[in-house]
């Protein structure tokens, strides 16, 4: 049988964002699969020498928009690190708060989109239906439903109310039951196995030498988890990262689904232990120096690497993104794959393409 | 007869292809938020599809940068006329925060023209439904004066 080469993308139905692949195809498998990029770049961190280091902290929210909380928070950790700032206590809980309210939505806004890759379109309605409790959250507590732009350099911008505080346990008892009902869909469901498991295999070997990160990298048995670092408040919460170790898109699924009660967990310690102070500290100066900071994204670890002068701009930003780690697995677990598989396998490493091009 | 069908149907169950051409993800989310239970567009035959030989509308959300400029131009011409488009968010107007970034053109209409704008950063569902019910009217209109629509601007 001789190759064709299938090309897929950048418009495609079940992408939400522009990638090309171009899929070197025998029959109906696939041979190799040369993943192009660029379609969403549009030279974000270049962006740092017109905006000042604090007008920079809105850009890179819009990085994504998904997991923009954690972008900034991340930005805002290393500018404080340089200008040696402590954030007060309870700014520290309220950014673990968002960040892990954050996550939440973007697992369920992920097992939805992985449900309707393969068709099973009554989960991604009822993962996104759990998700606008979320939603209403983020607006009422940040006044945006997406981008909550609640962080400042030295602190939140935002304060939570008790009243506000119990609101949110209130919804976040809904979510838990109502993603728990959907438990035994995502771990036991017959269509779900038959699409899911054995495809795209990634072994723990193959995961730690291309550096996968995040769920694709825990799915394959490697407890790694930038939360462990102790970050902000992550110090005074209990967690243990979620690990599975068939390293198929059906341990991926599964990592990302624990990970959601995990994290409802985390917001209900986090507002258990809320201490009382101010939220944040006022900053004088300007950064100077250079400096590499990491967080935990919902897709895996972020590193920033900040480069200041002294001046009101940066003179390097450098942004690296947890699916710009995880293409090299994505391009090692296609070959051998049918291609009605492509689509599951590409949402199973949860992409984020206009965080990798930025 | 045949005529008088299809134009009453593309107004009450018209079909939208969807592209990301650059954006953050939020309106995109926002977007796709709008087929989902709490705002339900499917009720009023709105119908997303992933092909655009096959849509009436077309929403694209974000900046137009240099790469994807040939492929948003490609989709509006594969869309068979009367058709409309929709820009979404900040950036789909103007470029918004993105504006002076060295890899960004600017707004859709720098190479599609565009017909309705729908503001903000991201914009929120029900302006991006609001933004397709006026988008619907411009199409019956559209139908009414039977002129078929210009072609893309940009080469």
């Amino acid at each position: 049988m001789s190759k064709t080469i299938v090309p897929f993308g950048p418009q495609h139905p079940v992408l939400p964002e522009p990638i090309h692949l171009s899929l070197t195809v025998e029959d109906e498998v696939v041979k190799e699969a040369v993943p192009a990029f660029g379609y969403v770049h549009r030279g974000l961190e270049k962006l740092a020498e017109k905006r000042d280091f604090h007008q920079m902290i809105q850009v890179v929210e819009r990085v994504c928009g998904i997991c923009s909380m954690i972008h900034a928070m991340c930005y805002c950790q290393g500018l404080e690190h340089l200008m040696k700032v402590e954030v007060p206590r309870r700014g520290q809980f309220l950014r673990v708060i968002w960040s892990e309210l954050h996550r939440i939505h973007s697992h369920l806004l992920w097992l939805g989109l992985y449900a309707d890759a393969f068709g099973f379109e009554s989960v991604f309605m009822q993962f996104w239906k759990i998700r606008e409790r979320i939603m209403d959250i983020n607006e009422a507590t940040a006044g945006n439903r997406v981008i909550v732009s609640v962080n400042q350099v030295g602190g939140v911008r935002r304060d939570l109310s008790p009243s506000k505080c119990d609101w949110i346990l209130d919804e976040l008892n809904h979510v838990e039951k109502e993603v728990k009902a959907l438990e035994s869909t995502m771990s036991n469901n017959y269509t779900v196995k038959k699409r899911t498991v054995g495809k795209g295999i990634l072994t723990r070997e193959m995961a730690y030498e291309l550096g996968a990160a995040g769920p694709t990298l825990r799915a394959s048995g490697i407890a790694q988890d930038m939360r462990q670092l102790q970050y902000e408040a992550f110090d005074e919460l209990d967690f243990e990262p979620v690990v599975e170790t068939d390293g198929d898109a059906f341990a991926r699924g599964l990592v990302r689904f624990k990970e959601t009660i995990q994290s409802i967990d985390l917001v209900r310690q986090a507002i258990a232990r809320l201490p009382q102070g101010d939220t944040f500290v006022k900053v004088k100066g300007k950064p100077e120096g250079e400096v590499v900071q990491r967080v935990e994204q919902p897709r895996g670890e972020c590193l920033y690497y900040i480069k200041a002068n002294g001046t009101k701009f940066l003179d390097r930003l450098r942004i690296r993104t947890p699916t710009f780690a995880n293409i090299p697995p994505l391009a090692a677990m296609l070959p051998g794959m049918e291609l009605a598989d492509v689509p599951v396998l590409i949402l199973s490493i949860d992409p984020c393409i206009s965080c990798t091009e930025r | 007869m045949l005529k008088k069908i299809v134009e009453h149907s593309q107004i009450k169950s018209p079909w939208l292809v969807h592209y990301d051409c650059g954006s953050c993800n939020g309106c995109d989310i926002e977007t796709l938020a709008c087929l989902t239970p709490l705002y339900d567009v499917e009720r009023f035959g709105v119908l997303n599809i992933g092909n655009p030989k096959h849509a009436d509308v077309l929403i694209v959300t974000g900046t137009v940068n240099k790469r994807n400029k040939k492929v948003l131009k490609q989709i509006y011409d594969q869309m068979p006329s009367p058709k409309i488009v929709i820009a979404i968010g900040a950036c789909g107007l103007s470029g918004g925060i993105f504006r002076e970034a060295y890899n960004v053109v600017g707004g859709v209409d720098k190479v599609i023209p565009v017909d309705v704008y729908v503001p903000g950063c991201p914009a929120k569902p029900e302006a991006i439904i609001d933004g397709v019910v006026e988008g619907l009217a411009k199409l019956s209109e559209i139908q009414k004066a039977g002129k078929p629509k210009k072609e893309a601007i940009a080469s």
